[in-house]
């Protein structure tokens, strides 16, 4: 028996294809993960499926919930199918409620607006909802507003005001994208949870291939509109029967191999760094509190050496490294690079300045949009008394990470967002750094376009001998890339030593809950079907 | 091109042309009365006809368009020179000290209407033009500083001006490096609607006597020396004030214009 | 910063829109809300208080500099008032009468204090006190801004709203051709206009004038309406402009989205959801519009011979009765002020951030 029904859909918008033939088939109780990146029309057949496709889109084929085709359902009609027979959770909680109506009354409203209950009926349905979703009333009343909650937390309320009416679809597009490490593991328990106590099918939408492993029944992998490969997890993760799928896979697992470092010689020192903010008083004329973001950070990073960061969102990275790069002054402690102070005298130390850079996460925004290339990434020679011939080095920086000499004429938009990190990392290495700060780096990078970056890394440690912090919140990146890890949370460092053996033996137990909560891609293709019964059942 | 930026740019350059050819030519003497040809509905020798002095409506018409045009043009060019550097400078120490005191002090003169602050300055000083400029003038600082500062933040919290701060680059040469070309569109856009604002503050100070004082021809003043005559001769005081609609409409839709064209994503301050 | 916080609600136009996917998580490294966020109750305390000092604070530094600019003026009333035959010694009396005689600081001290308690002094021309005479004319010029501010929002919520809801179509278009034309339309012209359409052709109004209140409330209102429409006009056209460009704004965000998810049709979303949060700026432009109504207020005054302040104001100028215009302009300010504050507490009403803490 088969819930949803997709079959043949294209999709285009304003006469570009955005998908073709896209054929797929959810049971109920059933978890499809769509995958794929970016550009591939995961979320465009979410939203066709949901009737709600952008203005200017023209769908083709047939999309049949039970016995209805989507496709040519009327508006008000698909108006009472949404919420009552299918629901859908979003990737960014932190934008997906109303912020000036209380939590209570978003969740009610699935049920009054379709008529399934008085005002009070609708209020005592969302407080159970809003319950089975982890968010009971006690703690969290129907009256909270949304901007009192977390990330995760406004999450959970999505969710209840999906599945208030107990539709028989869910659609997850990237639910747990926008969220900590820890929290997505819950998240996803909780739908998988819900899947099986309301026998609903969900279609779960994520670019990231170890959730899929972890909780789907099937898995449909899509490129560029189209689906290359579907079929029950366990089949497809074994044989990889298209190579797209397979090099997703190989990207996704993808361990770059690291030179040998150098005999220890410290490069990098901080000592019992600490950074406060003000923050606001608590109560009616208190004094203006304080927040320490950084807490009494020691650590070295020696020369040569490939040092990772991981910690959580809010947990003091960004802070730190900004500190680091002398760019705000700290309250206690003191950074020095080869022995001098970063910030010394109220201001930035140049001279320690010019022997560091920084990459940034968002491959858009690092750069001037009104600037060429060459004019980009030599910013930094301002550093520098005496430039080197400009010409020279931006041709030498462009060919270092695979670019040509004929882009530096170009502007920033012209390029994708892997090629805009070369950018980025040859405007940190043209006045060759000591130390380059790699702050979420490859972050925003679909994984075969990150697993180039990282090599590119390794290939560059080799010919520039270069040393880097690496800070993410990716465990298994900074796993990959990385010759010893810092762990930070709250502002502290709670563990330090050989990435190896954190990860495999870690001492502190907040390490061993990320380690724990980070969903990881299992070897399954070399290994026999563990359970035949199970992949035939779902086939 | 699109048709808002064709019909504001014509309209406009209608009527600066008019003010430029007002200066060579006109086509009646409009220092000279003529007192048996007052009040001449439009048609025949006088196209717009004349008013209570028998003055050439048409003349007058082009020759105010200067003074609209010239008050409102320094108007804008004192609040965009004071004002950019000031919201630059609010951005680059933004949550500091003289942040707080600049934006302080936009919000002080934002209680200000323009036409209070040209009553305290005619009270004090005496009614002129150059006294309306310096009010609409004063008035478009906070306008400008409020805009620059606001736009300046969302980029100073981009990570190409993180950047250029690890490239050792001082705020100030930031402001202007980076800050400044990236503005550079909504100002343009903001200048364009700022305009049309000084041009109807000026009509509206010459109408109540605190612009431009006679014999300096002016918009404003034609329709306030109309007024009484509406009754019996109307074309006296539509005119002029269609010479401010058309004038007005004309930078407005020229700014929509220039907004679709540069970047439709741009917000202006409209009040 | 109090009520123009909207105003800076420049959205950032070089977000960048590109859909590189994921779009992954937020790097803000922010300390977490339930650190940071006080009370409720005490944030709601806190931010009145704050709004509170900020309105003292804007008041004091206005009134410095209305009273330092009118010091500067040139001239000495005592001998403006008693011409230029009056013996020295007669002046100098009613200098100290007037207590011109003071430091400056002691002349700004009894100059505020006195309008605390609604002593504005006495005028250099009428040698009568200013309160009087402001007092009559102020019951025109408030009402009629207030009116103005009133037809403003009436006009314009249903045309933005209409203009949001139909992006693109006929009705859009319309509406917003009708706003650039009043956006353009200079209102003491338009005033005109109406006068010779309504008073002396078709004779539904009068021409000008004012019966006074005491003659009937009605009749007041009426007196009111050709001045209070000229002045609404041009502001409803902004405000629908604003109206319909913060609730496109607001339909794009993704909580409308989420609506939709959840069964609400285009236009329940936009009823139920963007509205309320689309309030946010256009509530920074009715108070900054305010102080327009209130400046456009006494130019309209002059269209229609109503005795208000404009009439007072540019009397006074013209007599070189500082004391006077000193008062109005402060009066004015006053006035704008105390909106402005009014529309802070209504950001509370609708934005549960404010109430309780960011």
């Amino acid at each position: 028996m088969t819930l949803l029904s997709v079959q043949g859909l294209n999709v285009a918008i304003h006469g570009t294809p955005i998908l073709r033939g896209v054929t797929l088939d959810i049971a109920p109780g059933q978890i499809v993960a769509l995958t794929g990146e970016s550009g591939s029309g995961k979320s465009m057949t979410a939203l066709a499926v949901m009737g709600l496709l952008p203005q200017g889109a023209v769908a083709t084929g047939r999309v049949m919930l039970g016995d209805a085709d989507i496709l040519t359902t009327p508006e008000p009609a698909l108006c009472a199918m949404r919420g009552r027979d299918m629901g859908m959770v979003f990737q960014e909680p932190m934008t997906a409620l109303n912020p000036v109506q209380c939590i209570g009354d978003q969740v009610a409203e699935t049920i009054l607006v379709h008529g399934k209950g008085s005002r009070a009926e609708a209020r005592a349905a969302a407080q159970d909802m809003l319950a089975r979703a982890g968010l009971p009333p006690d703690r969290f009343p129907l009256t909270r507003y949304p901007h009192e909650l977390s990330g995760g937390q406004r999450q959970r309320v999505v969710i209840a005001m999906a599945i208030a009416l107990r539709p028989h679809l869910l659609i997850a597009d990237e639910p747990t994208t926008a969220l900590d490490v820890t929290t997505q593991a819950q998240i996803l328990d909780l739908l998988k949870g819900l899947v099986a106590d309301f026998g609903m099918g969900l279609m779960l939408i994520t670019h990231d291939l170890a959730v899929v492993a972890g909780i789907a029944d099937r898995i449909v992998v899509m490129r560029k509109g189209e689906v290359v490969e579907q079929g029950a997890t366990g089949d497809v993760l074994r044989h990889m029967r298209h190579p797209y799928t397979r090099m997703l896979f190989d990207a996704s697992r993808h361990r770059v191999s690291l030179p040998p470092r150098p005999a220890p010689v410290p490069l990098l020192e901080l000592r019992n760094v600490v950074r406060d903010y003000r923050v606001p008083a608590k109560r009616l004329f208190a004094s203006a509190g304080r927040f320490r973001a950084v807490d009494g950070v020691s650590f070295t990073l020696h020369r040569g050496e490939r040092l990772g960061l991981v910690g959580e969102s809010g947990c003091g990275k960004s802070t730190l490294t900004r500190a680091i790069l002398g760019l705000e002054p700290v309250q206690g402690g003191e950074i020095t690079l080869d022995g001098a102070p970063v910030f010394s005298g109220g201001r930035p130390n140049l001279d320690v300045r010019r022997r560091m850079q920084v990459v940034f996460q968002d491959p858009f925004g690092s750069f001037n949009p009104r600037h060429r290339v060459a004019r980009l990434i030599t910013e930094p020679f301002h550093l520098l008394d005496n430039p080197p011939d400009r010409d020279t080095s931006v041709a030498e920086a462009l060919r270092a990470v695979g670019l040509s000499p004929g882009d530096a004429d170009k502007y920033p938009h012209q390029f994708s967002g892997g090629q805009r990190q070369r950018i980025a990392i040859a405007r940190a290495l043209i006045i060759k750094p000591d130390l380059i700060v790699l702050d979420e780096a490859v972050s925003a990078l679909d994984v075969s376009v990150r697993a180039q970056v990282l090599d590119l890394l390794a290939d560059l440690c080799r010919s520039h001998g270069l040393s880097y912090l690496f800070i993410s919140h990716d465990l298994s990146v900074v796993r990959s890339v990385t010759d010893r890890v810092l762990v930070m949370r709250a502002g502290k460092i709670v563990e330090q030593g050989e990435t190896e053996t954190v990860f495999t033996a870690p001492s502190h137990a907040y390490t061993r809950t990320l380690i724990d909560a980070a969903p990881v891609l299992p070897d399954w293709q070399d290994t026999p079907d563990p359970d035949p019964d199970r992949s035939l059942a779902n086939a | 091109m699109n048709r808002n930026l064709i019909i504001g740019t014509a309209l406009t350059a209608v009527f600066v042309l008019a003010a430029l050819l007002s200066f060579v030519w006109v086509p009646y003497d409009i220092e000279t009365l003529d007192i048996p040809n007052r009040l001449k509905p439009p048609g025949g020798a006088h196209w717009l006809g004349t008013d209570h002095f028998g003055r050439d409506i048409l003349s007058m018409v082009m020759t105010g368009a200067r003074t609209s045009i010239a008050v409102a043009l320094v108007a804008v060019g004192i609040g965009m020179g004071l004002g950019v550097p000031l919201g630059l400078s609010a951005a680059a120490l933004r949550g500091g000290g003289l942040d707080e005191f600049i934006m302080r002090g936009n919000d002080l003169i934002f209680a200000f209407p323009s036409l209070v602050i040209a009553i305290l300055i005619t009270a004090v000083f005496g009614p002129g033009a150059v006294n309306a400029i310096i009010a609409i003038g004063i008035f478009n600082i906070p306008v400008f500083a409020r805009l620059t500062r606001g736009a300046a933040l969302g980029l100073w919290g981009r990570d190409f001006i993180l950047a250029a701060r690890v490239a050792g680059k001082s705020a100030g040469r930031i402001s202007v490096e980076h800050i400044l070309p990236n503005i550079a569109n909504l100002m343009i856009v903001q200048g364009t609607i700022q305009f049309s604002l000084g041009i109807l503050a000026e009509a509206g100070l010459s109408y109540v006597g605190l612009g431009a004082q006679p014999p300096m021809p002016s918009w404003g003043r034609m329709l306030a020396e109309a007024q009484t005559l509406v009754s019996i001769a109307p074309h006296v005081a539509l005119f002029p004030g269609l010479a401010i609609l058309l004038t007005v409409l004309g930078l407005n839709l020229m700014g929509d214009g220039l907004r679709d064209m540069l970047d439709p994503r741009l917000r202006v301050i409209r009040a | 910063m109090p009520s123009l916080r909207g105003m800076g609600y420049f959205i950032d136009s070089f977000t960048v829109t590109a859909c590189v996917i994921p779009r992954h998580r937020l790097r803000g490294d922010e300390p977490p809300c339930s650190i940071r966020k006080p009370t409720g109750q005490a944030a709601m305390i806190r931010y009145v208080l704050s709004r509170l000092t900020s309105l003292a604070i804007s008041l004091i530094v206005a009134s410095l500099v209305i009273f330092l600019v009118v010091e500067v003026a040139p001239g000495d009333p005592a001998s403006y008032m008693l011409g230029v035959n009056a013996r020295p010694d007669t002046v100098a009396a009613l200098r100290i009468e007037l207590g011109l005689d003071a430091s400056k600081p002691q002349r700004y001290l009894s100059w505020v204090s006195g309008m605390v308690t609604g002593d504005f002094g006495t005028s250099y021309t009428y040698r009568s006190p200013v309160a009087d005479m402001i007092g009559d004319r102020l019951w025109i010029s408030l009402p009629l801004a207030l009116y103005a501010l009133a037809l403003s929002t009436l006009i314009a919520f249903p045309a933005g709203i209409y203009a949001a809801s139909r992006r693109g179509g006929a009705g859009d278009t319309a509406v917003m051709g009708a706003t650039q034309l009043g956006i353009a339309i200079p209102n003491f012209w338009f005033a005109m206009l109406m006068v010779l359409v309504f008073a002396i052709k078709l004779r539904w109004f009068s021409a000008g004038g004012f019966p006074g209140w005491e003659r009937g409330f009605w009749g007041g209102i009426k007196a009111l309406t050709l001045p209070a429409v000229a002045l609404a006009l041009p502001q409803a056209a902004i405000l629908a402009r604003i109206m319909r460009s913060s609730l496109l704004d607001m339909l794009g965000e993704d909580f409308i989205r989420t609506a939709r998810a959840k069964g609400l049709s285009r236009r329940q979303a936009l009823w139920r959801h963007a509205l309320r949060n689309a309030l946010i700026p256009v509530l920074t432009i009715i108070g900054l519009q305010f102080s327009f109504l209130l400046a456009g207020a006494i130019i309209i005054e002059q269209v229609f011979f109503l005795p208000g302040l404009g009439r007072l104001v540019f009397q006074s100028i013209s007599q070189r009765d500082l004391i006077v215009v000193e008062s109005v302009v402060m009066l004015l300010v006053f006035a704008v002020i105390t909106v402005n504050f009014i529309v802070d507490l209504a950001y509370a009403a609708v934005d549960p951030r404010l109430r309780t803490g960011r």
